[in-house]
């Protein structure tokens, strides 16, 4: 997200009346900016990870990634498959082959997903 | 070539999916080439054909257009000497569930010279959505599992992939197993019985989810019987197995082969040339003459 983008951060001014009031919610306001765009950063700073669906396996089938990645499933088989959350977190349509499903992950966790076609299939993410 | 060595070639060729019939008698499995059983059913007695796994909506190495094989098996049951009764569709209609694949089966089934067309839900025709549409299009909503009488056979069509999400197989559930004894209840044991499934109810390779759970369940309710054969699919080929009075079926796919039980990495469509997979396509007639208690089993493919 572009500093631009960011709306309130131009409270009063200058010439304000209300100088001190203003300085203090401007003071707040970059403050906020600073804070927000460091973590919009360091979001932006994390590569994507990539999971095969090969011969109904997830590949790799353990996977650790950094919060906030974003990680790409994509169904090599002919048969088709589903990337599916077994809390309900997430969980794609049936991928048929070529086809890609992604889900950016934000919280720390152990997150196990199935395929709904192939419950033997099995795969985790782990966010840390 | 000698009775045994036949016999041993027959099997391969089974499992290879060229037609032959098979007739099981006290347990004891005989077999005769397709053109002897091909010639007009005489007598009193019936056929009925069962398709499956036509996975329209499917394209692979093995198969450039399951729609154009499908329609091909719907060519070969009309051109059958005798016209089958009625068509059992043991499920996978669909491969992923599309919008308008049900439409595309339904309407290429309509090409099938027979009275009716029975069908029993596959797990690729339920998993988007729980089986709301393959249920409201052929169950008028209710659950799928059915029972109906012809000529004396009683017939069961039974759904175990309800269940299939999340769990490791297919199962039937307690309610349907319910239903079954209830439906069983007043045969006499002497009725011959037909039941139809898509996931195997038998342990053919439980990794790879080709079992059912609680199959058992549904089978104890069977073996009082003097004849009972099982039609199932899901595992795209031909496998039988013999307990008892029960005779199990696995039947060919319109779409595409899959491995044997346990070879290779996994189950799923076989990468071969489709000239390769034609011979391990096709259909399968089952034969019942009044007065002789097992069913006759033939396999016909695409080659």
């Amino acid at each position: 997200m572009d500093e631009i983008q960011r709306p309130s951060t131009k409270p009063g001014g200058p010439t304000s009346p209300r100088r001190g009031r203003c300085r203090r919610v401007l003071v707040a306001a970059v403050v906020a900016l600073i804070v927000l765009t460091g973590v919009d950063a360091a979001v932006r700073a994390v590569p994507p990870a990539s999971v095969d669906i090969q011969d109904s396996k997830y590949l790799p089938p353990a996977l650790t990634v950094a919060p906030g990645t974003t990680v790409r499933w994509t169904n090599r088989d002919e048969e088709t498959h589903t990337v599916t959350s077994a809390t309900g977190l997430f969980g794609s349509a049936g991928l048929d082959l070529g086809e890609a499903y992604t889900y950016t992950f934000t919280a720390p966790g152990e997150y196990v997903y199935t395929c709904d076609l192939h419950p033997f299939m099995q795969g985790t993410i782990v966010v840390k | 070539m000698d009775r045994m060595n036949r016999r041993g070639f027959l099997e391969c060729m089974a499992w290879a999916g060229t037609g032959v019939v098979w007739t099981a008698t006290g347990g004891i499995l005989s077999s005769r080439v397709l053109p002897a059983a091909a010639a007009e059913l005489t007598g009193g007695g019936f056929s009925f054909v069962q398709i499956s796994d036509s996975h329209v909506g499917f394209k692979g190495q093995a198969n450039a257009d399951a729609t154009a094989t499908l329609q091909q098996v719907v060519g070969k049951i009309n051109a059958l000497p005798t016209p089958p009764a009625f068509v059992i569709h043991t499920g996978d209609l669909t491969h992923g569930q599309k919008p308008g694949a049900f439409d595309t089966v339904a309407e290429l089934l309509k090409g099938v010279k027979t009275e009716k067309v029975f069908y029993v839900p596959g797990e690729h025709d339920v998993f988007v959505d729980g089986g709301k549409e393959f249920l409201g299009r052929y169950a008028k909503g209710g659950p799928g599992w059915q029972s109906f009488d012809y000529q004396g056979v009683h017939f069961v069509g039974l759904v175990n992939v309800l269940k299939y999400k999340g769990e490791h197989m297919g199962a039937l559930g307690a309610e349907q197993v319910a239903w079954l004894k209830q439906d069983l209840a007043g045969l006499s044991n002497s009725t011959p019985v037909v039941v139809f499934a898509h996931v195997p109810l038998w342990a053919v390779f439980p990794a790879w989810g080709w079992t059912t759970e609680d199959a058992q369940q549904a089978m104890a309710l069977l073996t009082r019987f003097g004849s009972v054969t099982v039609l199932n699919g899901h595992i795209h080929q031909a496998l039988r197995k013999v307990e008892g009075n029960v005779t199990f079926h696995t039947a060919m796919s319109t779409a595409f082969p899959q491995p044997a039980p346990g070879v290779g990495p996994g189950p799923g469509p076989m990468k071969i040339p489709e000239e390769q997979a034609r011979p391990m396509l096709g259909l399968r007639e089952v034969r019942y003459v009044v007065g002789t208690t097992p069913l006759a089993v033939v396999d016909s493919t695409l080659a």
